[in-house]
């Protein structure tokens, strides 16, 4: 995994509670048994109308989100089916970090695992992020993970909970499976005891 | 100060436990499927690795596959299916194909076959692993990463959920079922009331139910948001084991018994949160929104806006009103469906499909309806074929199908229109859940079939009576 640094960036709001893993990405996309493609699927019952055109009622297709590389949820962003192919989509549409007020576990832990920042902040914070965003959305917000903190333009800064060993792996591009490796010994150990 | 169910389970499966680092966690049992295994796979093989313990993990097809006879699969479910086969051959591991005789939902197949028992970590790139809690095992679901980390290592890295005791008291009332529980608890508690922390259901209601019962509401712990369900393992526990394929036998199951007696709450432990529910007076449920905390009585109305406390609340709502096509106000009785779904891990094992076939004896599909039943399992549709339900089910004019998750997730042709209402024994109804423009209506297989014969929601006590 790529180190990660800080991201400066445009924001989207999705403005919605409850955002589930389906409408990230509807199972309809799951077919496929590698980890490309996903991005089109991404939000696509509410980014494509039903004749297959883009909805331009839908934020992420409004010109002014292009390239936004951070996305702000509501309450319990992420709930529903376990599929980490919804942070896959995600990050192939372009986002580097998902700021909500609550996410669901198992999203949660997805996007950790590759590198997707989840950011969970206070409901009234995400409030006042959402106005910033929408009244103008040539707004930068800062994100530094060394630190933990979200800054906006005016200064305003908002700082974020992370267990320190996972801020520890996403700075240094660490993943699991190599510590999980690491522990063949107590893992072998564990086995003997309990078999 | 004593300790729970889940802290014990836990607690037995430490592996390491490094300041600073999350828990290392022993999996007993590794549940896979074609869906979310493949790139799991890629990953161990790029990295030239093995699977590390073959003979503790167990693998199925049912996400994508069609549960009709179809001449010529889909590519794509070809293709993930093939995939799924030559990981499993080449890599050693148990598969339930739909080739053989023993194939169905990943969550209702370990089950039936003993591997899920009382006191075992068990894992799947599923969210509805949670179903396997019912037998007092601690069973979560799991991303494509993880299942790469415990084909690899047999090992997860993980935080310690928090304890939450869902106590249930009374008896239930005539055609009130484990369903009707389970979404009660989730309407009280909302989508994410259970974030961060493990169910336990507890209470003499509980202890009362049957283990497919059991599992119905283990099942949807996820929907209230909970990381796993669990329910300590008793009598009826035990006899539902005795003798399946994967259960202890001999000496063996004697040793596993005594090891299981110590698997429940103690009296002095303290859980981290609680909520209570007395099920005399609950009524049959029905979900009216998008999410499964939109739900309530059948006897009861959609809400109105002014009812939510906040101004997010009322957003939501309304959003998920226009989407579901309701009026605020609606009596839920009344409410046409299309379409009526009987299966998914919920609700698709024989005896929810022994309860839905009573009402459906001798009547008919309404004309304006289309009824799918979808068995759990092989050995689900066998024992219904045996009792003669496929033909009470196709006579009222059900289609009787191969098992699989069909329209529960609507990933292979199963799929209900746009607008559709469907009648669902599932446990999702978010948007385009069981087809693009979907409109799901979460009950219990009781008033699913009792929707397909009057083509409207209707209390199915009335019918019991
Ligand atoms: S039946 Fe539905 S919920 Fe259950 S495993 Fe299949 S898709 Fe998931």
């Amino acid at each position: 995994m790529e180190p990660w640094t800080v991201v400066s960036a445009t924001a989207a709001p999705l403005r919605s509670d409850n955002v589930d893993t389906d409408q990230i990405i509807p199972a309809r996309y799951l077919t496929a048994v590698t980890q490309e493609g996903m991005g089109d699927g991404c939000f696509a019952a509410w980014r494509y109308l039903p004749n297959g055109s883009l909805n331009p009622e839908f934020v992420l297709n409004q010109d002014c989100y292009q390239g936004s590389a951070i996305l702000v949820g509501g309450t319990n962003f992420g709930s529903g089916s376990s599929r980490e192919h919804a942070v896959w989509a995600l990050m192939q549409f372009g986002f580097k970090v998902v700021i909500a007020h609550t996410f669901a576990d198992i999203f949660y832990n997805n996007a950790l695992k590759n590198s997707l920042l989840p950011i969970p902040l206070d409901r009234e914070i995400i409030e006042i992020v959402w106005s910033v965003i929408e009244e103008d959305p040539e707004t930068k917000l800062l994100v530094d993970l060394e630190t933990q903190v979200v800054i906006l333009p005016d200064g305003q800064q908002h700082s974020f909970e992370i267990e320190a060993f996972r801020k520890r792996c996403l700075l240094q591009g660490l993943d699991d499976m190599g510590y999980l490796l690491a522990q063949e010994e107590a893992i072998s150990n564990f086995e003997l005891s309990h078999s | 100060m004593g300790k729970t169910l889940f802290e014990k389970i836990w607690a037995n499966h430490v592996v390491a436990d490094e300041p600073g680092a999350p828990t290392i966690l022993y999996i007993d049992a590794h549940l896979i499927h074609e869906v979310t295994s493949p790139q799991a796979f890629a990953e161990i093989r790029n990295r030239k690795l093995a699977v590390r313990c073959p003979e503790r993990t167990f693998a199925t097809m049912d996400h994508a596959i069609p549960t009709r006879e179809i001449p010529l699969w889909p590519e794509d479910a070809a293709m993930q299916v093939n995939t799924l086969r030559q990981n499993c051959k080449d890599f050693g591991v148990t598969l339930w194909d739909i080739e053989g005789d023993v194939q169905g939902i990943v969550h209702v197949v370990a089950p039936e076959m003993g591997v899920t028992q009382p006191g075992m970590t068990i894992v799947c790139g599923d969210s509805h692993t949670s179903t396997h809690g019912a037998f007092g095992s601690l069973a979560f679901g799991i991303g494509t990463s993880e299942v790469g980390h415990v084909l690899a290592s047999q090992c997860l890295m993980q935080s310690k959920p928090k304890s939450f005791a869902i106590n249930v008291e009374g008896e239930l009332g005539l055609g009130v079922t484990a369903k009707d529980i389970i979404l009660a608890i989730i309407a009280a508690n909302g989508a994410s009331g259970g974030t961060g922390h493990v169910f336990e259901y507890r209470g003499e209601t509980i202890q009362k139910l049957s283990m497919a019962n059991r599992m119905t509401i283990c099942n949807m712990s996820i929907e209230g948001g909970a990381r796993a369900g669990l329910i300590a393992p008793d009598e009826t526990t035990y006899e539902y084991l005795r003798g399946r394929p994967f259960a202890p036998s001999g000496n063996d199951w004697d040793r596993a018994m005594a090891a299981w007696q110590e698997l429940a709450t103690d009296d002095d432990a303290e859980f981290d949160r609680s909520f209570g529910l007395d099920v005399t007076d609950l009524a049959p449920m029905v979900t009216y929104g998008t999410n499964p905390g939109m739900g309530g009585p059948v006897t009861g109305t959609v809400p109105r806006l002014e009812d939510m406390e906040s101004p997010q609340q009322r957003q939501d709502l309304a959003q998920a009103l226009d989407y579901m096509g309701l009026t605020p106000g609606q009596p839920m009785e009344g409410q046409q469906v299309d379409i009526v779904f009987i299966g998914s891990c919920t609700n698709s094992r024989l005896e929810d499909l022994q309860a839905a076939a009573k009402i459906v004896k001798g009547q008919k599909v309404a004309d304006h309806v289309e009824a799918l039943v979808v068995p759990g399992s092989k050995a689900i549709k066998a024992a219904a074929e045996a009792e003669g339900l496929d033909r009470v089910f196709t006579e009222a004019g059900f289609e009787w199908r191969g098992s699989g998750c069909s329209m529960c997730l609507a990933m292979n042709d199963d799929k209900a229109g746009a607008g559709k209402y469907v009648a669902s024994t599932s446990n999702r109804n978010f948007q385009g859940r069981q087809g693009p423009g979907s409109r799901s209506l979460l009950m219990s297989p009781l008033m699913a079939a009792a929707a397909a014969v009057s083509g409207q929601i209707v209390d199915v006590r009335a019918m019991l009576r």
